[in-house]
């Protein structure tokens, strides 16, 4: 006997995939083309998916990275781009060579995996866009080798186009070759400026200054764009300014962890790593069949200094999903222990010495100065009664439970705009707990959702769903007494007990 | 007199029952098992729009009062537009009977002209729908930390990351709430948990039939602000918000198993894809628009799909509200008829007779596996 099916549920949906990859490599940086070369060697069929060259379009609004309009109109092009890229990356003739299905300018936006309100699906499947279209895939495992983001940190002017990351940066010179500026100050004094001013002077383009942890940036000099900086030492002593068109700020990386947390992932802050990471067992699994290679699995110097580090958990990572497919594999080769400098540390220093200004914007996309983040304020295109305000802020709200990133971002706006909190997401994170008198990782990761690139309606429009899709379309639930007067007994024929004995068939 | 009134949801029908309560002059305590608004009440549309509802009129008479009310913005904004792209979906608009207009509220027609004018994104060839001079939307999340606000400002408690574990009772009536955090007295309850409504009552030997699934949403980049927010159709609800973001949803839903006293993070189907199609579809000059966020949420239904508004007999200090999926925009009404049922024994301004339990009567335990209500896996059909 069939079991009765609620028609208006997602029961009996399907969702056309358009192929089933027993291994999928998510980035194609060093620690993903390690992996994907290092799984087929070892006989397991591989896709390996990189999202670059991303649309100029992206580019400009700060996804995945912060260009900081410094982009030149090459990167238009995105033909012209791809091969740049494949330029840049002379690594992916291996992966080409080994028989790994490479895939660029493709997005992964997407994880829809089986979980505890998820359960009406084939499988595991991944989201995936390019400018034209989205589709989904099945996968069997992943490895996600996402690499890292540019950690956002407030300075006065930092909202002026011309203030980029570092990613971003490397992203213009070394990949893309494209760009536009020509004299550069480089805020930080780590691992991540020094790989900045390497990069700086192999694409001939000048540093006009470096602005340490014993400085503090003062103004960013210019009208509509960057045209200089102004800077001191923290006590305000030796002041100082410096003429350049483009200010990289180069503090730190973010591990990019978002895929984690769509594949149901759990992270951990961790303070030496530089923020939340996947969290993994002794072996190296985020789960069952979701492994991390590279930058997204946590940041060191050493593995800023040099790519070594990332090949290896690359390899490493795919030894271990090819062994979990079922297939022999080699041990891990050995990795030596990470740097453990206080990353956090680095955040909290640089908020102190800049988020003095309660003015001062923290997110950009909606406007969200630093008195009405921790104000806990309405957005200012609302009114409302300020006075309701005088005794409410981040520290009351506190007083109720832990200070949460999620319900501070649904009050305030902040990390709620088209750059999907890429820009501020960490630093109001820090500002946060700064405020709270809390640790950075007590405050709870604010979750990420699906799309995880910003993507137009024409694209991620399911162009390709089945008929019982459309013809089991409804609003809202499919119960018909509830549209009916209720100040009146559901009519015979729709009350439960009808629709009861007739064991619903929509 | 009730002087203590213990509420088990901070969620919209919660608060706004502690919201009403307090005016009266009530001490309420609020005891919500995470954070005010978390779940379902400030993850949904925010329409508030419901002439099926007995609570319709003082739905429509509180919202714009409630910004007032509360002291915090709500982002309410009057009127709905429906929209048929085809002449179909017009042709179903018209042949449904519009229970606004019976009761005397306004409904325009629109054709394809005036449905171009007043929002510019639709097709050239739209077939048209109409405008209703009543109902609306607001911003859940601002709304619902309004309401917790404003209970605080009156003086009421509410207690954050606190589990109910049981009951005392004494004399056919409940004394005290039992949590994690310790006893709290009494005089009476207000049971208004959402999806975990039944797994309380059961604690009180109460059945309460209500079923919980997952439903999803997508958000796109702000786009110019048109002037009617609540615009939709084409098998999708939502509105634009006042910072210019589109926020809809609609379609298939899953039915989930909750085991126990918390609610499991609601995540994302493919199903957002559809939603997108559909809105791509009512606004095909929004193509190039992007999708930034999406979301979901963990509502309850009961069998009919209409609330449970009651005041019990037995424990006789019990009233058990589940608004069956349709809670945010009723939820300035619903308060204020809770207010009433606590107060005063009943609602003196919508008729409740028949959102009572006993309607269930007679309802066997598989109840919602019997119409198809459960958690569904594709194996299913291997095994089939």
């Amino acid at each position: 006997m069939t079991r009765p099916m609620d028609h208006t549920s997602i029961a009996g949906k399907h969702f056309p995939t358009a192929e089933h990859v027993p291994l999928v490599v998510l980035g194609a940086g060093p620690a993903g083309i390690a992996a994907a070369v290092e799984a087929a060697g070892l006989g397991l069929k591989v896709m390996l998916i990189d999202e670059h060259p991303v649309a100029s379009a992206l580019m400009g609004i700060d996804v995945p990275w912060m260009f900081g309009e410094r982009m030149t109109a090459a990167v238009q092009n995105q033909g012209r781009m791809l091969e740049q890229i494949v330029a840049a990356r002379p690594d992916l003739q291996a992966a080409f060579d080994a028989g790994v299905d490479v895939r660029l300018g493709v997005y992964a936006w997407g994880a829809f995996v089986e979980g505890p309100t998820s359960k009406a699906l084939p499988g595991s499947l991944l989201g995936l866009a390019d400018e034209e279209r989205s589709w989904l895939i099945r996968f069997d495992r992943i490895i996600v080798a996402a690499g890292a983001r540019d950690l956002g940190l407030a300075f006065p002017g930092w909202d002026r186009p011309g203030v980029m990351g570092a990613q971003g940066f490397a992203a213009a010179t070394a990949l893309y070759g494209a760009f536009s500026g020509r004299r550069i100050a480089i805020i930080g004094s780590g691992a991540l400026a020094a790989q900045v001013a390497r990069q700086a002077a192999a694409a001939g383009v000048a540093v006009a200054a470096t602005i340490d942890a014993t400085q503090r940036i003062t103004a960013v000099l210019g009208e509509a764009e960057v045209e200089g900086i102004a800077y001191a030492r923290l006590d305000g002593s030796a002041p100082a300014t410096a003429a350049c068109d483009t200010i990289v700020l180069a503090v730190d990386l973010v591990p990019n962890v978002e895929m984690f947390d769509l594949l149901g992932c759990a992270t951990k802050f961790a303070a030496e790593k530089g923020g939340y990471v996947p969290v993994t067992d002794a072996a190296g699994r985020c789960s069952a069949s979701v492994y991390a290679a590279g930058d997204c699995a946590g940041i060191c110097d050493a593995s800023i200094a040099t790519p070594d580090r990332a090949i290896a958990s690359g390899r490493n990572a795919a030894r271990l999903a090819v062994a979990d497919a079922g297939r022999a594999a080699p041990a891990a080769d050995p990795i030596p222990p990470a740097d453990t400098a206080d990353r956090d540390a680095w955040r909290r220093a640089f908020l102190a010495a800049h988020a003095t200004d309660r003015a001062l914007t923290i997110c950009r996309c909606e406007e969200v100065p630093l008195e009405d983040l921790v104000g806990v304020r309405p957005p200012r295109y609302l009114d409302y009664d300020a006075t309701k305000f005088e005794n409410r802020d981040i520290r009351t709200l506190a007083a109720m439970g832990p200070v949460n990133q999620d319900q501070v971002k649904r009050l305030t706006r902040a990390g709620m705009g088209p750059c999907q909190g890429r820009r501020c997401r960490e630093q109001v994170q820090t500002l946060l707990a700064m405020q709270g008198n809390q640790a950075s990782g007590d405050i709870p990761m604010p979750s990420y959702r699906a799309p995880l690139r910003p993507l137009p309606l024409k694209v991620i429009n399911a162009a390709d769903e089945t008929a019982e899709m459309r013809a089991g379309w409804t609003t809202w639930f499919g119960i018909p007494a509830q549209w009916l007067a209720q100040w009146e007994p559901a009519p015979e024929g729709l009350s439960w007990q009808n629709r009861h004995n007739r064991s619903y068939e929509g | 007199m009730t002087s203590h009134v213990v509420i088990v949801g901070g969620g919209a029908t919660g608060l706004s029952s502690a919201f009403w309560l307090r005016r009266e002059g009530v001490a309420v305590t609020v005891i919500e098992k995470g954070i005010v608004g978390w779940e379902a009440s400030g993850r949904n549309g925010g329409g508030a729009t419901h002439p099926y509802s007995p609570l319709f009129r003082e739905e429509q008479r509180l919202w714009p009062m409630m910004d007032d009310l509360l002291g915090y913005p709500t982002e309410h904004r009057p009127q709905r537009v429906r929209i048929a792209i085809n002449q179909s979906q017009l042709d179903i608009m018209r042949a449904t009977e519009n229970l606004a207009a019976k009761q005397g509220f306004k409904v325009e027609e629109l054709d394809n002209k005036a449905m171009r004018e007043l929002i510019p994104w639709v097709g050239d060839d739209v077939a048209g729908g109409a405008i209703y001079h009543y109902g609306g939307q607001a911003n859940p999340q601002r709304t619902l930390q309004a309401y917790a606000w404003a209970v605080q400002d009156l003086g009421g408690t509410i207690m954050q990351h606190t589990v109910v574990t049981g009951f005392e009772t004494t004399g056919g009536k409940i004394t005290g709430v039992q949590t994690d955090q310790g006893l709290v007295g009494c005089d009476a309850v207000v049971l208004a948990a959402g999806p975990h409504t039944a797994q309380l009552a059961a604690m009180l030997g109460i059945s309460v039939p209500v079923m919980a699934a997952r439903a999803e949403m997508i958000v796109t980049e702000p786009v110019p602000l048109i002037s009617v927010g609540g615009s939709d159709g084409n098998g999708l609800y939502g509105r634009q918000t006042l910072r210019g973001n589109l926020a809809y949803g609609g379609g298939p839903h899953e039915w989930i198993d909750l085991p126990d006293h918390r609610t499991p993070r609601a995540v994302n189907s493919p199903v957002m894809r559809s939603v997108a199609r559909r809105l791509f579809e009512l606004f095909p000059k929004l193509g190039h628009i992007r999708v930034i966020r999406s979301w979901a949420g963990v509502i309850e239904n009961t069998p009919d799909g209409r609330p449970i508004l009651e005041r019990l007999d037995s424990p006789e200090n019990l009233v058990v509200a589940s608004m069956s999926s349709v809670g945010f925009g009723l939820s300035p009404a619903t308060g204020r008829a809770i207010m009433q049922l606590v107060t005063q024994g009943h609602c003196d301004f919508a008729n409740l007779d028949y959102l009572k339990l006993n309607r269930f009567e007679g309802l066997g335990p598989n109840w919602a596996e019997e119409v198809g209500w459960r958690p569904w896996s594709p194996e299913e059909e291997g095994a089939a």
